[in-house]
């Protein structure tokens, strides 16, 4: 009996949470509708064309999510504002955003959702993991993807002609870093190990080569796995070698303990790592051992844009709130996709995706261009170097 | 050279580790005939304590010298641990004493999972930089250096070693803790609290094992809720390779073991031109592990096993 009251109760309750949840989402749905009815055409007219965004809009990186989708919303709203006509019609691009919590499996649900609810086009994922699985049902559905921030190699490279990313790859990053090591810090005998994730063992691939290729020796190359925080061995024998520099492919838990011990065995080379390391976990767990190492980052500072500055303020009049990190490629990777509708005067997948794949747009973080494989052209990687227990911007390359 | 000297010392900073929570393993084999998988899990929760209370102690910024701190911290450390460890054999190993021998390695397996996951839901699942103890100068003896806090981790280990030696060879409770370990039910019969003894073998094992994971976390300066979990098969590794049950055989096989990996890690990919890496260090301890089992099972100073099988 109790149970049965218990049932009673729970069905109550989500009757209430339904209704509760469906006028929320009227209430919003209502909103995002106003600026776009606002604009005084007749609907007769009108073509809605719908647009996709995917990324994760709860958990611990939901602030990045909703960054992302507020560039892609930014540049709808402009857009519509402008008043296009594409294909002699005029058009209203319409916003599906969905939450795919920067899981991959739920990334493959919402892919075939958007695909269901026939998108245009799609802005997203943010994540590598939800993008590479949701990429092969865009690919099969022939639906132009652009993902502002998936960082992995393999996105790329499956030999889908809709996937395009707007931000430079690890690979980029590896060579970008490998000729960094020799042209700029003057390494001419490096050290490299790696976690063996597919991150890290990929960037010091690419690192290993891209060094080799500007006149540095690889003198040793050696292994760890994520979990290891002992790296003494390894250590000891790197410093036998005497390299002037050591590259890190890995996170950040590691090469915190790492740079102690670096330290401690009175190693005496430059520290170089990729991304995983340009963090502020890295910051603590090295503590002052930390002092003087150099990491990279894809992409440029905010105030290092070409239009980064005018962007900055835009997004906050309009969202009251500051950019947290990948929106400008967010902004830019829509505004590609509507420059090559407009281009190939249609907004059907098939026929604007040729001009996207040859698109020419200078945006927000610089020029908007893409290789074959659908990555962006000459992406640029910006260094860091720990001073005063922070990380200090030195300059962007490529 | 400079560079195999530096080998050895590293090995030996963490192979006088490996002995001191081989030894909490030996003792309670010794006596049981237990393999206590849970020990490695309790020396991550010493790890883990120790960092609470230095953390705390500098957060409160009661402005206590520094050897004040790492004292209470290391107190504290041992102290959970211990409490820890005896109920861990009142709960786990004690009614399952009569029992087949696979049912207490069963729940020690399980006691080692269950402390893992406390640890992670109580310090989560982040890596946790552990403060430092000692200063980090390196010491430069013919070309390799040594920290102080290294040399403090071997000093502490010989020392915590040299007093088990004497409290087992030359006190009451030592004396008791032989007999148990001979015949607990001659023993019993004798007038020794058995089950008293085998609570202070296992809480003495739980203090020095408490001690090695502050020093371990303090050595490699992080702590993290996995950390027993490797750091335990490879002291066992330990214990087996110099003799389960033996005292002197849990020492020599610890710096056995830490040599053996350091001087291994170091060389493989030299000696193999890059085909082998660094990080087959870990497969070195078990790769000793099999040759010990396989051409001499007691170990290299145990004769006990045999006894008891």
């Amino acid at each position: 009996m109790d149970i049965e009251r218990h049932g009673v109760t729970r069905r109550v309750l989500a009757a209430v949470c339904s209704v509760a949840v469906a006028a929320v989402l009227g209430a919003c749905g209502k909103k995002e509708e106003q600026p776009a009815t606002t604009d005084g055409t007749t609907s007769a007219l009108e073509r809605v064309v719908k647009i996709g965004h995917a990324g994760p809009l709860t958990g611990p990186i939901a602030h990045l999510g909703k960054d992302n989708e507020n560039g892609v919303r930014l540049a709808i709203e402009e857009a519509n504002a402008a008043g296009l006509v594409i294909g002699g019609e005029k058009i209203r691009f319409e916003l599906i955003s969905e939450d795919d919590e920067a899981n991959p499996q739920k990334g493959t649900v919402v892919a075939q959702k958007l695909v269901d609810a026939k998108v245009a086009g799609v802005i997203g994922h943010l994540n590598s993991g939800t993008t590479i699985p949701a990429s092969k049902i865009y690919h099969d559905a022939g639906i132009p993807q652009i993902s502002p921030s998936a960082t992995n190699v393999d996105y790329t490279h499956q030999g889908f002609k809709t996937a395009f990313r707007v931000m430079a790859n690890d690979a980029q990053q590896g060579k970008v870093l490998g000729e960094y090591a020799v042209k700029k810090l003057g390494a001419k005998k490096i050290a490299v190990i790696d976690d063996r994730s597919a991150y890290g063992k990929g960037l010091a691939d690419q690192f290993e080569a891209a060094a080799k290729t500007a006149g540095a020796q690889i003198i040793t190359r050696e292994f760890t796995d994520t979990t290891k925080t002992d790296f003494t061995a390894i250590l000891t024998s790197i410093k036998g070698k005497r390299p002037d520099l050591i590259f890190y492919g890995g996170m950040d838990s590691q090469a915190g303990p790492m740079m102690k011990q670096i330290k401690n065995l009175g190693v005496r080379a430059i520290y170089l790592a990729g991304d995983g390391v340009q963090t502020t976990q890295f910051l603590t767990l090295a503590g002052p051992e930390g002092e003087s190492a150099y990491a990279s980052s894809p992409g440029v500072p905010l105030d290092k844009m070409p239009g980064g500055k005018e962007f900055a303020e835009k997004y906050q009049k309009r969202f009251n709130q500051p950019i947290q990190l990948y929106a400008p490629y967010a902004y830019d990777a829509m505004n590609a996709m509507i420059e090559a509708m407009k281009a190939a005067d249609s907004v059907d997948p098939a026929k604007y995706l040729p001009a996207l794949a040859s698109i020419q747009y200078q945006g927000v973080t610089g020029l908007v261009q893409f290789d074959e494989k659908g990555d962006i052209k000459g992406g640029s990687i910006s260094l860091y170097q720990v001073k005063n227990n922070k990380w200090e911007y030195l300059e962007t390359v490529g | 050279m400079d560079i195999f000297l530096q080998q050895v010392l590293n090995g030996l900073v963490l192979g006088s580790v490996y002995a001191l929570v081989a030894l909490g393993y030996t003792m309670v084999y010794g006596i049981l005939g237990l393999i206590n998988f849970a020990h490695g899990e309790v020396v991550m929760i010493g790890a883990m304590v120790a960092l609470t209370v230095l953390n705390g102690l500098a957060g409160a910024a009661i402005g206590a010298p520094p050897q004040v701190v790492i004292a209470a911290a290391l107190a504290a450390a041992i102290a959970v641990c211990m409490g820890l460890s005896f109920s861990i054999e009142r709960v786990a190993y004690r009614p399952l004493r009569r029992a087949p021998r696979l049912a207490p390695l069963i729940t020690a397996i399980g006691v080692s999972i269950l402390l893992q996951n406390i640890a992670m839901l109580i310090w989560g699942r982040q890596y946790h930089t552990f403060p430092r103890l000692l200063p980090p100068t390196p010491h430069n003896i013919a070309g390799a250096t040594i920290t102080d806090l290294q040399i403090g981790i071997m000093v502490v280990c010989a020392v915590i070693m040299g007093g088990l030696l004497v409290l087992v060879q030359r006190t009451r409770l030592g004396r008791a803790m032989r007999a148990t370990a001979e015949n607990p039910t001659v023993a019993g019969l004798m007038g020794v609290n058995i089950n008293r003894i085998i609570s202070a073998t296992f809480v003495i094992g739980a203090a020095m094992g408490a001690v090695a994971g502050v020093l371990v976390a303090a050595n490699y300066s992080i702590a993290h809720y996995s950390m027993g979990f490797t750091l335990g098969l490879k002291a066992f590794t330990a214990a087996v390779l110099g003799g389960i049950g033996n005292l002197g055989g849990a020492m020599l096989g610890g710096l056995l073991l830490g040599l053996i990996e350091s001087i291994g890690a170091g060389y493989i990919g030299d000696l193999t031109g890059g085909f082998l890496g660094s990080h087959y260090q870990d497969v070195f301890a078990f790769l000793v592990l099999i040759t010990v089992l396989v051409f001499r099972p007691t170990g290299l100073m145990g004769e006990r096993v045999a006894e008891r099988a």
